[in-house]
């Protein structure tokens, strides 16, 4: 609970550095901030009290435990990462940077809500604050008529979405008389479930498979990564999508687990879909972010044979995948973001020749790729397995069998840019990253190297 | 200490030679794959002293799933591991006196490559032998894919993808097995001893033989081999020829047979089949190759096709005889594919008809290709006569008609070869084959010490036998129990 007052705190100290003219110092600022804040989440590990205000109990609202302890601490982690690729890209609107940067706390402080919610009305405010900053952060390049139709059509669809989930809630509260999780859990096993709670069940099921962007709730993710400025796609594609998936694992298996023979089914072919529809489309792509849009989709398959495993406890599964998943796009949006400044356009062929013209950003790049793939020793490959282990055990057999051929096809898209860098021709034109771009791509890397081959810290977390 | 030593060497030398720079960096490889031979002869006589406990290496890596870094050395692995090292330094020294950009990369790739191949025969848990084999595809298809031919880029996409479909099985094989067994583990030990029903070993059979068999390969998984051979450089040839395939060979013997007994009791005649039919096949298609490298693939392929047929025979001749042949096959394609690139580094060409009457301007190269080509056609006396006698003789034990059929590749071999041999070497001299220069230094060596091996290990293959059997038999008894 403090680890949320502490960012919105930080976030309020960004706004009011813009009146004091301390733009120079804030990206420092954030990241110092957010360490302690991380240190701080960390502390509250070993006991996990009971969150009181002003001496009203709110473990009715939001509830600290582990889960949420090691989501939010992926999540900081995430986020900082983020923060130290901003300030060289927003260098060329320097007016707005703590704007930008107060938004993204704010993203984050949601995301933090998401992690520890204990009531429905929780988990849509934290779905809110997070969707809403996006809409914003999607629209920030107010005069790229693309990046101004990303924001409009996230909006749009996710405020469409958003009244989904209201709608599932309500039905919910209908039928159960309760808000909070285990009240809700304890009318599904009650026994006498009405119609009207499965078809809130569903309707939440959907709002959050749009957030999620599974198919067939996806199409706005292309589109929207494609037109947002790089960062916020990265910030989507990693902060935002991990969250999402998180507060989704909380509700089911914290709420909804009574009804999962009835859900199962649908997240079955769900995730089918999502894994075989996203790999496939992201075949016929030129244009890396709508690549790494589609990939994300089909990571979001993989993500939901975790919801599906949730008998066994698969959230350790959850974190080390999104982990994985989080370290190689960061480190690839590291390399991109530079590359894309320098060419001029942001389509696979921008990286022909990188290979030769920045090996260093080429092997890291390639790193990254081979992550995502989930080729050994990275980390992307033991959070594949993990996955892939937790739903054997749970029986989703010709699932994991679905999952393992739309992997092999994963492979010839990161391949794509592979190739691009390696065997096409280079242009003139340099590409020279700023000292924290190549901080931050070494850096994910390394960890993903790190927990390719020392993945003991995550495994049995939570 | 021994087995690390023997384990982590290569990838510390990779990484000296990627740092030492692009000058240093052929002989800096050599050297390393040098000493990298030494500790192996070491560790031989450790072996010969102490036997396997010497080399086991045990430690706990992940808590969940049970994965642990664990290492064992037995006769088996121990030849592999003599293969491995013993033709990297050949490799390497095949790549002196050659224009090769980027060398540095280059070097560190092969040791890498080395590096991951001494795991996948020294790793005795699932899933760390997985990681091996997986890591093993990484330096091979970037090899291939930075100093290959010309459509290379299509080509070793299609290597890399279609054997990493084989790999991810091989992996939902490895997760199935880790659920069936009672302990819930990977290691090898406990993977021996479970019982998997019948009905699951019958397709979880499937799942690992079509990683091996895409690997190794077995008609009709076959089809990226010949291209990939073709446009990988010679380097990356000999290393996929020489030691990848056997890879899958060895693998076979290792996890295959003795973790699904029944499941090759029931597919077993299938695939001895496949097996013997690729051997037919790939012999009649090589003897209409034209091109030199082409028609060297496709003798590979029937090579391998035999050994891969011995080992479903399920005897220990054939058992025997694969891996005596696995060493021998290594041995030669890595000594036929360097002949092929001196004479394509020499003329430009590959074309088996277009060549000829290299014999009278390289005498010396004559002899020891032919010496060479004498070994793959398996004559009496050359390494390849033991391993195929013995193969055969395993398939013969198995079923007569398979061992008529499979014996074909003795005839069609020495068609294919010695016709190759005489279009390419003998005759008047022709338009390429002028100003043809015979062996230097470094070509001199490495040709001559496969020569050595190829007579000494036909002469007296005693040795290897002895290694091999008891980790032989002992496989062989857990398989049949």
């Amino acid at each position: 609970m403090n680890v949320l007052t502490y960012t919105c705190c930080l976030g309020l100290f960004c706004l009011v550095a813009e009146i004091l003219n301390l733009r120079k110092i804030l990206v420092p600022v954030i990241i110092a901030g957010l360490a302690a804040i991380f240190f701080v989440n960390v502390l509250e590990w070993a006991q996990t009290a009971p969150i009181i205000i002003g001496g009203m109990d709110m473990s009715r609202m939001m509830r600290v435990d582990h889960f949420s302890i090691a989501f939010s601490g992926l999540s900081i982690f995430t986020a900082a990462l983020i923060f130290a690729l901003s300030s060289d890209f927003y260098k060329d609107e320097p007016h707005h940077l703590s704007d930008y940067l107060a938004i993204l706390l704010f993203v984050l402080s949601g995301t933090l809500v998401l992690f520890s919610f204990w009531n429905l009305v929780m988990l849509f405010l934290g779905i809110e604050i997070v969707s809403i900053s996006l809409y914003i952060m999607a629209g920030s390049r107010r005069f790229d008529i693309r990046s101004n139709e990303a924001g409009f059509k996230y909006f749009l669809m996710g405020s469409f979405a958003s009244g989904v989930l209201l709608f599932g809630i309500a039905l919910i509260y209908g039928a159960s008389g309760s808000f909070e999780l285990d009240k809700i859990a304890a009318y599904v096993s009650a026994g006498a479930v009405s119609p009207m709670f499965l078809i809130g069940t569903m309707l939440m099921t959907m709002a959050l498979l749009f957030k999620v962007a599974a198919v067939p709730f996806h199409f706005w993710s292309p589109d929207v990564y494609e037109g947002s400025p790089s960062l916020v796609t990265a910030t989507m594609a990693t902060l935002v999508k991990v969250a999402f998936f998180a507060a989704f694992y909380r509700l089911m298996v914290n709420g909804l687990i009574g009804v999962h023979d009835y859900t199962g089914d649908i997240l079955m072919i769900v995730a089918a879909a999502t894994m075989i529809i996203g790999n496939l489309i992201a075949l016929t792509q030129d244009n890396f972010k709508r690549l790494l849009a589609y990939s994300g989709i089909s990571h979001a398959g993989y993500m939901l044979l975790a919801i599906l495993s949730l008998q066994t406890n698969s959230s350790s599964a959850l974190l080390f995948y999104g982990t994985a998943y989080v370290l190689a796009t960061i480190g690839a949006f590291a390399v991109a973001i530079p590359v894309f400044s320098a060419m001029k356009y942001e389509s696979i062929s921008a990286f022909n020749g990188l290979g030769k013209k920045n090996p260093l950003m080429a092997a890291m790049l390639t790193m990254s790729m081979l992550s995502l793939a989930g080729i050994p020793p990275l980390a992307g490959f033991l959070g594949k397995y993990y996955i892939f282990s937790e739903a054997i055990k749970n029986g989703y057999i010709w699932l994991t069998v679905v999952a393992v051929v739309a992997s092999i096809i994963g492979v010839y898209y990161y391949f794509k840019v592979i190739l691009a860098m390696y065997t096409k021709d280079a242009d003139d034109v340099v590409v020279k990253p700023t000292p924290l771009y190549l901080i931050v791509m070494i850096l994910c890397v390394v960890l993903s190297l790190v927990l390719g081959i020392y993945p003991g810290v995550f495994t049995q977390l939570i | 200490m021994i087995t690390l030593l023997l384990l982590f060497f290569p990838l510390a030398a990779a990484l000296f030679v990627f740092l030492a720079g692009h000058k240093m960096a052929a002989k800096l490889a050599l050297g390393f794959a040098v000493i990298e031979l030494a500790i192996s002869g070491y560790a031989v006589s450790k072996f010969l002293k102490e036997g396997s406990d010497a080399f086991f290496v045990f430690k706990p890596w992940i808590d969940y799933p049970k994965v642990s870094f664990h290492l064992a050395v037995d006769g088996l692995s121990l030849l592999m591991i003599l293969l491995t090292n013993f033709l990297t330094p050949i490799i390497v020294l095949s790549a002196f006196n050659r224009i090769i950009p980027r060398a540095k990369s280059y070097f560190a790739l092969i040791l890498m490559m080395q590096f991951a191949l001494l795991g996948v025969f020294m790793a005795m848990d699932g899933l760390l032998y997985y990681i091996f084999w997986e890591l093993a595809l990484i330096p091979i298809y970037f090899i291939a894919l930075q100093w290959g031919g010309e459509n290379r880029v299509a080509i070793t996409l299609k290597f890399f993808i279609y054997t990493l479909a084989g790999s991810l099985l091989m992996l939902f094989g490895f997760i199935m097995l880790y659920w069936y067994n009672p302990a819930h583990t990977f290691d090898i030990r406990e993977l021996y001893q479970s019982a998997v029903s019948a009905k699951n070993q019958s397709w979880l059979f499937w799942m690992f033989f079509l990683a091996f068999a895409i690997k190794i390969p077995i008609v009709p998984f076959h089809t990226w081999q010949a291209d990939t051979y073709r446009e990988s450089p010679t380097q990356g040839t000999m290393l996929l020829s020489g030691i990848m395939l056997k890879m899958g060979t060895y693998s076979l013997i290792r996890w295959l047979l003795p973790v699904l007994p029944l499941g090759v009791a029931q597919w077993g005649p299938l695939a001895i089949a496949l097996c013997v039919i690729g051997i037919v096949y790939a012999s009649i298609i090589a003897i209409k190759q034209k091109n030199l490298k082409n028609l060297l693939a496709y003798s590979s392929l029937a090579h391998v096709g035999l050994i891969s047929a011995g080992i479903f025979a399920f005897n220990i001749q054939g058992l025997q005889g694969s891996v005596v042949q696995m060493i021998a096959h290594g041995i030669n394609v890595v000594g036929l594919f360097f002949c092929a690139d001196i004479i394509f580094n020499r003329t430009g060409s590959q074309d088996v008809y277009g060549l000829g009457g290299i014999r009278n301007k390289a005498p010396q190269f004559t002899t020891v290709f032919m010496v060479i080509v004498l070994g793959s056609v398996a004559l009496p006396l050359t390494n390849g006569f033991i391993g195929e006698f013995l193969l055969l003789y395993g398939v013969y034990e198995y079923n007569t008609w398979l061992s008529v059929f499979a014996g074909l590749t003795i005839i069609l071999g020495a068609v294919y070869m010695l016709r190759m041999f005489k279009k390419v070497m003998l005759g008047p001299t022709s338009l390429p084959a002028e100003g043809f220069t015979d062996l230097q230094w470094n070509e001199m060596l490495a040709l001559g010490i496969i020569v050595v091996f190829v007579i000494v290990m036909g002469v007296y293959p005693k040795p290897i036998l002895q290694l091999a059997e008891p980790a032989l038999q002992l496989i062989l008894n857990k398989s049949i129990n």
